[in-house]
């Protein structure tokens, strides 16, 4: 968030907090006092990009046991350990071949400049692995940049048209996302310049409102129908994805696979988004860890497990995270916020800039009002125009290449030949709420509170 | 298998995914042959071609995607997303149609003479749909540019969140007409139960009526444009503001 509204704070003579045995309140933090003063100041919640910042059970509360004296580790540098992933073959005719499990999550154009959007595409394209579309249509540079592209079915459907769904490698049916399950995109007036306006059809400079439910169906008996349409229109070509927030992943991934859908997809409360309230993200939806398990087992019940493949997201940042989630039962992981840090989001040489706009680097979420100083999650020409996309796709490469072979790395020491075959007994929980969520047992016992 | 009937022929045993004669009619019969060969054949046809489908029950998908300039005649009533996504030519349906009637089309024309259920013409981007009849609620809902014309009522939350186009309703609307509408036009002949969040009514201009008599003319009405009231957005609630926590 930013405080650029409220007045300047008055210059406080310099004095050490720690000496003077100040008490901070835990209900009452520096971040609450914040906000309660800046709601009285402004009186409109905080909107704000990025996903969940409040810590929740997560990837870090798990470890691997590694190979023992029962299980043959593979060598590091040496034996093949493939990471490749088939996603949309249940019914598809032209299901997708990732050389990497990790994929690029949905973000879109006018959310993201077309530099960046450019940038995701090359970098995923130089690794084998697929960039996703978002509320706004495909543009020309991405389609061209992108090997493998998968074309957002949003509420809004903001330039959705038959010729770019012929055009997409796989199809992705959005009815929900992790920062805000339940909640329609949102895109304010500085980022709807003409090009994004005409994209949406909508007048220059408005705040952008998207809607939250699809126009022309309703629960899962029409989406089954719906599917059904969208096959017809691409002749059963092209991979349907069903992409939800976490929230009831059991419920929701058992309907999607009945629905029809090739691949499902979740994302957990810790995935970001281009501008939500911040009371939706902190307090809507449920962690990835806890939404895994819960998704796996409705594929397992349904015989469907590797069949429909399971794609997660929320708050993938490295190698060893790939490898819990795919250890977990995933197919594959989507990363969205950790793609835009890798393209120069966040980064300290611009920490002039981000304290200009009353934020920090490491802090700076602003992404809705589109002066982001990397020039990613804006529309101005000036700042989008510091995104190299050719250097910015080949950081990403760089960064998808070393989560891909961290992931290897864990895989062969826990002795597998692919990532597939991580598994969750090669886990341990390292608190009860994560034992709890991701069902392996706490570190040192044979205890998994609530299981059967 | 589509059986496909030249004129000249009774039964031709041609490939249903590539049609043997071109600039010609051909008729199938969806008792006989799934809507997956029929939709093939459709995508498979080229400009100029005429086609007919019987019995199609209330089967869903038909004719959707359409890309070529050809002339569809459904003798019956259709399921969910007829015409869904159409970008050419002409569907016509001799019967009712279910959810999502021509959602999302292009251009072309789609033409109902029955009844249309929810979500008639959802988000479409252009062309012209009509429907003689009922349309029920969400009518136009998320209209991106298409127009559409109804010949009897409209449900309630119709026109909700368009963004172009226009709908011009010959009867009655339901409740909540154009809810947070951007810039699409909304012409109705009868009463409107009650306008959604920053909807009004709008002076009828010459300009007006004299799009209205187009849309009226192109749908085959004669209904008189002078008759009908305009409602649009009152662009209050373009932006956040908190003035306007009590609008939504």
């Amino acid at each position: 968030m930013t405080i650029t509204s409220l007045p300047a704070p008055a210059q406080a003579p310099a004095q050490d907090i720690d000496a003077l045995g100040l008490r901070e309140s835990a209900t009452f933090d520096r971040a609450t006092i914040a906000d309660i003063q800046r709601a009285a100041a402004t009186g409109v919640y905080d909107i704000r990009g990025w996903g969940a910042k409040r810590k929740v059970p997560h990837f870090d509360d798990l470890l691997f046991l590694g190979a023992s004296m029962s299980r043959y580790p593979l060598e590091g540098y040496r034996e093949k350990c493939d990471t490749d992933v088939v996603l949309g073959d249940r019914h598809a005719s032209r299901p997708l071949h990732l050389q990497t499990p990790v994929t690029i999550a949905g973000m879109s154009f006018g959310a993201l400049s077309a530099n960046a959007k450019e940038a995701l595409g090359r970098g995923a394209s130089e690794v084998g692995t697929s960039t996703t579309t978002g509320d706004g249509g495909m543009t020309p540079e991405e389609r061209g940049q992108s090997k493998h592209l998968v074309y957002q079915y949003l509420p809004s459907r903001y330039g959705m048209n038959p010729d770019d769904l012929r055009k997409a490698d796989a199809i992705e049916i959005v009815l929900g996302q992790g920062a805000k399950p339940g909640g329609g995109g949102m895109l304010l007036g500085q980022k709807i310049t003409e090009r994004v306006a005409g994209m949406r059809t909508l007048p220059v400079g408005i705040d952008q409102r998207s809607a939250s439910r699809h126009p022309d169906w309703t629960g899962p008996d029409d989406l089954e129908i719906k599917i059904g349409e969208l096959r017809e229109i691409t002749d059963w070509k092209t991979p349907i994805y069903v992409k939800i927030g976490a929230s009831r992943p059991y419920y929701d991934t058992a309907l999607a696979v009945k629905a029809g859908a090739d691949v499902v997809v979740v994302d957990g409360m810790q995935g970001g988004t281009a501008a939500t309230q911040q009371v939706f993200i902190e307090n809507v939806g449920i962690p990835t860890l806890a939404a895994i398990p819960q998704a796996v087992q409705a594929l397992q019940e349904l015989g469907v497990h590797r069949k429909v493949q399971l794609i997660v997201s929320g708050g993938i940042r490295t190698g060893a995270d790939v490898a819990k989630a795919m250890a977990l039962g995933a197919d594959a992981v989507a990363i969205g916020t950790a793609a835009l840090i890798a393209l120069g989001d966040n980064d300290p040489r611009y920490a002039a800039e981000y304290a200009a706009l009353g934020s920090a680097a490491g802090y700076y979420d602003d992404f809705q009002d589109g002066r982001d100083p990397a020039g990613i999650t804006t529309q101005d020409p000036e700042l989008s125009s510091r995104l190299d996309p050719v250097e910015g796709g080949r950081r990403l490469a760089n960064y998808l290449r070393v989560l891909t072979m961290e992931a290897q790395t864990i895989a062969r020491a826990c002795g597998k030949s692919h990532l597939h075959n991580l598994e969750p007994e090669d886990l341990v929980a390292l608190t009860i709420e994560a034992s709890a969520m991701a069902r392996v047992p706490l570190a040192g016992t044979s205890w998994i509170p609530g299981a059967q | 298998m589509v059986t496909l009937t030249a004129p000249e022929t009774s039964t031709m045993n041609a490939e249903a995914t590539r049609p043997a004669v071109s600039a010609d009619s051909f008729s199938v019969d969806l008792a006989g042959s799934p809507v997956r060969e029929l939709n093939q054949a459709l995508h498979n046809a080229v400009d100029g071609q005429s086609w007919t489908v019987a019995n199609p029950e209330g089967k869903h998908s038909l004719a959707v995607g359409i890309n070529t300039d050809v002339t569809v005649t459904i003798n019956g009533h259709a399921g969910y997303y007829a015409a869904g996504m159409h970008q050419k030519g002409d569907v016509t349906i001799n019967g009712n149609a279910g959810v999502g009637l021509a959602e999302n089309i292009m251009s072309g024309r789609v033409h109902v003479k029955g009844d249309a259920s929810q979500s008639a013409a959802a988000t479409g981007h252009g062309g012209l749909v009509v429907i003689d009849g009922n349309a029920s609620a969400r009518c136009g809902i998320s209209m991106k540019g298409v127009d559409i014309v109804v010949g009897g009522n409209i449900g309630h939350m119709s026109a909700f969140m368009a963004q172009a186009g226009r709908l011009v309703v010959c009867g009655d609307a339901g409740e909540a007409l154009g809810d947070s509408i951007y810039e699409a036009r909304i012409y109705v002949k009868g009463t409107v139960a009650s306008l959604g969040a920053d909807c009004i009514e709008k002076p009828l201009k010459d300009e007006h009526l004299a799009e209205l008599g187009e849309l009226l003319a192109a749908a085959g009405r004669t209904d008189n444009p002078a008759d009908f009231r305009r409602y649009g957005s009152a662009r209050n609630l373009y932006h956040f503001s908190v003035h306007n926590s009590t609008s939504y």
